[in-house]
Formats: C-alpha cells, sequence, structure tokens
C-alpha cells in the first residue's frame, strides 16, 4: 500500500485508539507495578510470584491452560480438515455455524454453561431422567479446563481452517501422482504447512486461558485460584493496584514468549484469521 | 451492603460508566439542574429515579458499583465526582479517616427525621457526630437453609464445618465476611487484629474448604433458590426475596452473633451539586419513597414511616427484615481496620484460597 497522506489520515483514529487504550494503560500498568505506595521504585511487587499463593496460582493455571491448549487442537485439527473438504458445499454456513456463538456476550455463555452443569442442572436433570450417571464436575478443575475450551475453540478452528484451505492443491495431487496415501500427505504435507494455523492457533486458545478471571470463577466456584484471580482481587477486593500490577507484568512476560514464538513461525502472517 | 445482579456483569458495566462519563463531563453543561448518584447495583426502584427528576426537575445521572472497595479508589481518585455515594458502615468510617466526606446540611434533608433514632445510634460507631451520614437500608448476616435438606433446626455457624453437608454449603467469595463466620464462630471479635485469633480462623476456613460447594457473591440467591445447595451465607435483604421465590427456605441468625450492617447515604468532598444531593437525599428519605424501595430491593428500612405504611402484617413483623436485635448476642458492626490491617486479612484470604 502507498504511503500517502491520505492513509495516513485514515491512520488517526486508531493510533489515537491505540494510544488512549493500549500504550497507556500498559504504561500505568508498569508504573504502579515498578512502585510502591509511597511512589519509590521497587521492583517487590514483581518479585512477590515467588510467595507460595502466587507461584501455585501461576502454575496451576498454566498447567490448566496447557491442558486447553492441547485439547482444543486435538478436537479443532480434524474439523478444520473436514471444513476445508467440503469446498463450497455448506462449506461456508457450517463455518458460520462455529462462528455464531462468538456473537452472543462470552460471560453470559459462560454463565449458560454453569447452569447446564449444576448438580442440579439441566444435563443432569435429563441424565437422570434416562436413568443414567449423573456428572458433577461444576466447581472443579475439570469444569475450568471444559469453560476454556467451550470459548476459547473458535479461536483454534479459524486459523486452522484459514491455512489450511490456502494449501495448493496441486502440491497435494502431486503427493499423491507420487504415490502417498491419504495419512501420508497429511502428515508429509498438510501438517507442516499448517504450522503457522497451529502455532497462532495455539497463542489464541493459550493466552486467554493462562490470564482468565472469569471461567474459573464462575466454573471453578471460586475455589480454584488462578494467577488471573489473585491480579483481579488485588484491584478490585484489596485495593492494592501496585502489587496486581507487579503480577501482571509477570502474566505480561509469558505472553511476550508465546507471541514470539508465534512471530517466529508465523512469518507472513498466514494464520491470523481474525 | 449489597449485591445482586451478576457480578461481572456489573464490573463491565461500571468499567464503561468509568469511561462514559470523563466524556460526558466535557459537553455536560454545568448547571444546577444535575446530581450524579453512586450506589450499589439493584439497590433502588428506577422509577423512583424518574419521579425525583419530575418533582425536583433534577436530572440524575445514575452509576452503580458492585462491592465498596470498587467504589472507593474511583472516589478517591476523583476522576469522576459524584453527589451522594451509598457506602456501608466500615468504608464510610475510611472515607471519614481519609477526609473523603463533607458533612450534611441537615436543614436540607428535614425527612431524615423519618428514620428511627437507634439506626443513628448505631451509625455513631462509624459516624460518631451523626454528621456525615443517612441511614438507608440495614441487615444482618446468616444463614439461609433449605428445610427439605437439613434434618435438625439450625442455629450455629458451626453447621458450615458439618460433614454431613459436604458439597451443599455456599460461603461468601469476600474476606471480611469469610473472616466474620470462623471468628463469630471462636467467639472473637470480627474486627480482630490478633495474629492468633487471625491464624486460627484462616486454618478453621481451610478446614471448612473441602466441604464448601462454592464461594460466592450475587449467586447464593439464585443457586439457594435453585435447590442447588443446602445451606448458604446470605445477606437478610436477600433472605425475603428467596423466600418469596422458594418457600423450603429458612433464614437463621446464628447464636454466636453476626454482622449487623448500614448502608448509609454520604456526600462525597468533591461534590459538585451538594444541594442537589441532599434534596436526592431528602427525596429518598420521604416514607411513601423509601417503601417503594424497600418492596423493589426487599433490604431492610430504617425508615420508621416507610415502615408503618407496609401493608403486609407479615412483613411488618417479619423478624428477617425487622429482627429484635436484643435477642441476639454477639453483633458487632464492621470497623475499618486501617491499611495494614486489610493487608493482613488479604494476606489470610489468598492462603485459604490457594489451598
Amino acid at each position: 500500500m502507498k504511503n500517502n497522506k491520505f492513509v495516513q489520515f485514515l491512520s488517526v483514529p486508531y493510533v489515537l485508539w491505540a494510544i488512549a487504550f493500549i500504550v497507556i494503560p500498559l504504561l500505568m500498568v508498569f508504573y504502579y507495578g515498578l512502585t510502591d505506595g509511597n511512589g519509590k521504585f521497587t521492583f517487590d511487587n514483581v518479585l512477590a510470584i515467588t510467595q507460595t499463593v502466587h507461584y501455585k496460582s501461576l502454575y496451576i493455571a498454566l498447567i490448566l491452560a496447557l491442558i486447553s491448549t492441547v485439547i482444543c487442537i486435538l478436537l479443532a485439527y480434524p474439523l478444520a480438515l473436514i471444513l476445508t473438504s467440503l469446498k463450497g458445499k455448506n462449506e461456508h454456513l457450517i463455518v458460520l455455524i462455529f462462528i455464531l456463538p462468538m456473537w452472543m456476550n462470552f460471560l453470559l455463555r459462560t454463565l449458560a454453561w454453569q447452569t447446564l452443569l449444576e448438580n442440579d442442572g439441566a444435563i443432569n436433570y435429563v441424565l437422570s431422567f434416562l436413568h443414567l450417571p449423573t456428572i458433577h464436575i461444576i466447581n472443579t478443575p475439570v469444569a475450568i479446563v471444559f469453560g476454556m475450551i467451550y470459548n476459547f475453540l473458535p479461536f483454534m478452528i479459524l486459523p486452522l481452517y484459514n491455512v489450511i484451505g490456502k494449501i495448493d492443491q496441486n502440491v497435494l495431487n502431486a503427493a499423491r501422482d507420487l504415490g502417498a496415501n491419504y495419512f501420508q500427505s497429511l502428515v508429509k504435507i498438510t501438517l507442516p504447512l499448517s504450522v503457522p494455523g497451529i502455532i497462532s492457533g495455539i497463542t489464541m486458545v493459550f493466552v486467554p486461558s493462562l490470564t482468565t478471571f472469569v471461567v474459573s470463577e464462575m466454573l471453578g466456584g471460586s475455589k480454584i485460584l488462578l494467577i488471573g484471580n489473585v491480579i483481579e482481587q488485588e484491584f478490585t477486593q484489596n485495593s492494592n493496584w501496585h502489587l496486581g500490577s507487579g503480577l501482571s507484568i509477570v502474566l505480561m512476560i509469558f505472553i511476550v514468549i508465546s507471541m514470539v514464538i508465534t512471530a517466529i513461525f508465523d512469518k507472513d502472517g498466514e494464520g491470523n484469521a481474525l | 451492603m449489597k449485591k445482586k445482579s451478576l457480578k461481572i456483569a456489573v464490573a463491565v458495566v461500571t468499567a464503561a460508566c468509568t469511561v462514559l462519563p470523563l466524556f460526558a463531563g466535557c459537553s455536560g453543561t454545568n448547571s444546577q439542574k444535575e446530581v450524579y448518584v453512586y450506589n450499589w447495583g439493584e439497590y433502588l426502584d428506577p422509577d423512583v429515579l424518574d419521579e425525583f427528576t419530575e418533582e425536583t426537575g433534577i436530572k440524575v445521572i445514575y452509576d452503580e458499583f458492585e462491592t465498596n472497595e470498587i467504589m472507593y479508589p474511583k472516589v478517591e481518585a476523583g476522576a469522576v465526582a459524584y453527589d451522594v455515594i451509598c457506602p456501608s458502615d466500615y468504608m464510610i468510617q475510611k472515607m471519614i479517616d481519609n477526609d473523603l466526606l463533607q458533612e450534611i446540611n441537615f436543614d436540607n434533608v428535614p425527612n431524615a427525621k423519618n428514620i428511627g433514632d437507634q439506626y443513628y445510634e448505631s451509625a455513631k460507631e462509624f459516624d460518631p457526630e451523626n454528621k456525615y451520614a443517612v441511614p438507608y437500608c440495614w441487615g444482618t448476616v446468616g444463614i439461609l437453609y433449605n428445610k427439605t435438606k437439613v434434618d435438625e433446626p439450625i442455629d450455629s455457624w458451626s453447621v458450615l464445618w458439618d460433614e454431613k453437608y459436604k458439597g451443599e454449603i455456599l460461603m461468601q467469595n469476600s474476606v471480611r465476611d469469610a473472616f466474620m463466620v470462623a471468628l463469630k464462630l471462636q467467639g472473637h471479635s470480627m474486627n480482630s487484629l490478633d495474629d492468633a485469633e487471625l491464624e486460627d480462623a484462616k486454618n478453621l476456613l481451610i478446614e471448612q474448604k473441602p466441604l464448601v460447594q462454592a464461594y460466592v457473591v450475587d449467586q447464593v440467591r439464585d443457586k439457594m433458590i435453585g435447590n442447588e445447595a443446602a445451606i448458604g451465607v446470605i445477606y437478610s435483604g436477600e433472605a425475603i426475596y428467596t423466600q418469596r421465590e422458594n418457600s423450603d427456605l429458612e433464614y437463621v441468625i446464628p447464636k454466636e452473633g453476626t454482622n449487623v450492617w448500614i448502608d448509609c447515604w454520604v456526600i462525597p468532598k468533591n461534590a459538585p451539586n451538594k444541594e442537589n444531593a441532599e434534596a436526592f437525599i431528602n427525596f429518598i428519605c420521604k416514607p411513601e419513597i423509601a417503601l417503594k424501595n424497600f418492596d423493589f430491593i426487599t433490604y431492610s428500612t430504617p425508615n420508621v414511616a416507610a415502615r408503618e405504611l407496609i401493608e403486609d402484617e407479615e412483613i411488618r413483623n417479619s423478624s428477617i427484615a425487622f429482627p429484635d436485635l436484643s435477642n441476639y448476642q454477639g453483633l458487632e458492626t464492621f470497623h475499618y481496620l486501617g491499611a495494614e490491617g486489610d493487608q493482613k486479612y488479604a494476606e489470610l484470604w489468598k492462603q485459604v484460597k490457594s489451598e
């Protein structure tokens, strides 16, 4: 794109937006995170991650985010293959069905799951009506992972669908001509070519899973403290913005790491579907 | 001290409200005909605001908060200058201590006399000369239980540690409320700053954790109505509402004592429209208006004249809405514990939650 005046003019609202809602808040997080109540410079808030309660919650958050990311890949990859193989036949309709829930508010959907999964909830009602064993996962880590997968799965599907759809059919046909069966061409052609999509999907699932506090509060009954919950509580309940910001900086380190990995593997931004 | 609607939804709305008035403030004319009200979520009949505007011509700009702790930093920072706010007892004390409130001119609030003397007396715990606060709602914290799910009559906090009810217990997900239960059970003050007492309370709460189904704030109401749990710690104002919806529910003030709280209208120091704020408080203290709010939110009103107007005798003499506090022991009101005290509680609570 030509870098003329008109284009620069068009970018003004975006730049203003980015300054007001990204740059300034980030600077404020760093300011609060690196100062104490008297405004003196300190690393204490960042180093607070070494306290048992804090690193424990970070550890649990990392484990749960990892589990949900792995399950998301396992679910999304076959699905993306199926979606790309539809080719015209209802393809867009089916993709739409996967995007449709995202049009509804994330909080409402999670709240709905709370009601569905409850011990006395809708799912158990149906199960007991059919004389099947009931499920008791609400307020456990299982429910939290479930909530993460449900909410973030589309963010895995879409980049994969995007990348796999762009793979040149001629490459696949060549593999077939040379005697590769479906499985071989999947492992040797499709999989390597879809790495950018996988990586970008991982970031888009892993980062929100790692930082969430809503899912663990609503589906975990606030019994499991993730690092996101600790930070949220420092702001809303304990009025300790300094500690909250300090721990946010620690969390940002993990986010930056996963973004660096994305940048290395997905140089062309192919996986960026959204 | 109340919270009804969805915690998170309110948080989102509050966040939006924080930003929007910043812009509104730029264009708004600084006329005398506005009042900025900052109140708990779902803590007032919305019709009342329209009636106020109709009667006085003063436009109400209405914001809601979810906890005292969310409200405080916003008022302290002064980004949005509110005229009238409705915090709880200990938070009013903190605001007075930190010089954030101004005295109310009671000549402009003649209806304040409708509030019963005993409530002003209780308010002296945090506002010693009754200069800053006009009581709006009050109540207790107690146990709500489902009669069909428990075997024996409940009268003690100790039931929350009964193995029999594993997975059937809902605890409050806030530091002071949770520690209040543990401290009261051990016969200590809920304003304790004694390290040994607090350590014991912490261990008690950790011991209780496996029995707890969930730590909740607002959802205790819906979960109890929906028979999801047998026992929950709840604010008395919610209890009346839940009983209307599910007649199996019973509310009790435990014998070890509990928290008696009062939420009051106060005027912050930086209020731009003090007289409008006083007009608003005066309007809220009208018996008919107080009755209307009581019907809507079911939190006990300290407005004696309004209570007399309640038609349903059962509600007027309800031991939940209007308990005779002289029958109970160990009743206390939360005090502001200072920044260090708050920090101490927060630290212990995190340890409970991360177990």
